[in-house]
């Protein structure tokens, strides 16, 4: 076998045994979303409920909760960034991060301090690797995150917006993570957590239109605000956090399958370049073995006269 | 038709139970409270301990409940919990082993846990 032929082979194969571990990686990839997708969905009646609550007592309690009414000057947010664990999945964590630094500018520019809370060891590293100060941050749980993991990360957070902006504390919590749309589509969304904005979370519940009945709180509005605030918050942090990571499977399945297609491309390439060496090797013999049996022939005639 | 309510028991990453019921007995922070259909709006902080549900047909689900909500309105009542767990689902002896080793490690939290439990058990 000629050289060029043995290079040739080589390239394939090795390209063969990548493309068997995307394509893995790529099924691993795709039952995952299903799974995280299922996460969510039975996490939405929780999220539902719970938001109609806040809505409920938000809307009948009278009084000025914190975490209700804006500050009149803020002059420090916290950004909590929603980014993954492991990389190999396209663009996911470059638009979260990208998102996120819009975001930090966006509040800069308005005048507010911007204190970074981050989870996933991407968005952390890229930014220890450019020296920024990040308050706290949580690894290690992205791919499947359980309801222990979002209260873990809003406990800081809440406990960062209750204390006195002067003592360290922030007056606005805006979070960034990736939105799960479909299978092919997920966005870098932003959203404020709080100070909360009652229409939005009334549109959320879609209960804008609806009367509200009134209730009765047990033992009082102000206790059971008191007591659902948190839990909120919490509960939309672990909603953001399931379809972070839906979206991080969702985004590693297409480039798994990108690489795939690329893979098998390359390839059916080196194939069709093997073989034009093969030929180009066997046609070098023949047309060695005709020129030899040539130029036996014409000693031949030579000698016989 | 005895009138009934429509009952929704969700933790916060699945729904354990939903069906219709004649009577809710849960406990709030200010003692406990009975729903039944027809209950004026109510939304309240439950405390961590069982919760009685009386289905239409007759039988009874139990719940440990720890911490969460109870909410009431247009004949439809909302338990919500971070954790819950219903009497079947919970395993005597694993529970009663994390009381003794809750004990032992004076952690009021597992212990609370524990407790409310095995209470929900003998409820059931």
């Amino acid at each position: 076998m000629g050289a060029q032929l043995r290079v040739y082979k080589r390239r394939i194969r090795s390209v063969t045994a990548t493309k068997k571990i995307t394509k893995a990686m790529e099924m691993i990839a795709a039952s995952r979303v299903v799974k995280a997708q299922r996460k969510v969905a039975a996490s939405t009646p929780y999220a539902t409920e719970l938001t109609r609550a806040v809505t409920a007592v938000a809307t009948g309690a009278s009084d000025k909760h914190p975490l209700t009414t804006e500050a009149e000057n803020p002059t420090r947010a916290a950004v909590l960034l929603l980014t993954s664990d492991r990389g190999l999945a396209g663009a996911f964590n470059s638009n979260a991060i990208k998102a996120a630094e819009q975001l930090t500018e966006k509040l800069r520019a308005e005048g507010k301090e911007v204190d970074s809370f981050i989870v996933g060891r991407r968005g952390l590293a890229h930014y220890n690797f450019r020296e920024r100060k990040v308050v706290e941050s949580w690894t290690g749980f992205t791919d499947e995150p359980a309801y222990g993991d979002a209260k873990l990360v809003a406990g800081p957070l809440i406990e960062a917006i209750e204390k006195e902006t002067a003592e360290g504390g922030v007056d606005e919590l805006h979070l960034v993570y990736t939105e799960f749309v479909s299978m092919m589509t997920q966005n870098a969304v932003e959203a404020r957590l709080l100070p909360l904005s009652l229409e939005e979370v009334a549109k959320e519940a879609g209960t804008k239109d609806e009367i509200r009945p009134l209730y009765d709180f047990e033992p009082s509005a102000e206790d059971v605000l008191d007591a659902l605030l948190p839990r909120y918050v919490e509960s939309r942090i672990y909603n953001a956090l399931l379809q972070s990571a839906a979206s991080k499977h969702a985004a590693t399945r297409r480039a798994m399958k990108s690489a795939t297609d690329n893979a098998g491309d390359l390839i059916n390439n080196l194939s069709r370049l093997a073989n034009a060496a093969r030929q180009a090797e066997i046609t070098q013999e023949i047309s060695e073995i005709v020129g030899g049996s040539a130029a036996l022939a014409d000693a031949n005639a030579g000698s016989d006269k | 038709m005895a009138a009934e309510l429509h009952v929704e028991l969700v933790a916060a990453d699945r729904q354990v139970w939903s069906g219709e019921a004649t009577l809710v007995v849960a406990r709030t922070t200010s003692g406990d409270i009975g729903v039944m259909p027809g209950h004026q709006p109510l939304l309240g902080v439950l405390e961590s301990g069982p919760v009685t549900i009386r289905t239409s047909a007759g039988e009874t689900v139990v719940a440990a409940v720890h911490g969460g909500f109870i909410s009431f309105a247009d004949n439809k009542l909302s338990l919500l919990a971070e954790i819950v767990e219903l009497a079947d689902e919970i395993d005597v002896q694993r529970a009663e082993r994390a009381l003794e080793r809750a004990k032992s490690d004076a952690d009021a939290g597992a212990e609370r846990r524990a407790d409310v439990r095995l209470r929900a058990v003998a409820t059931g």
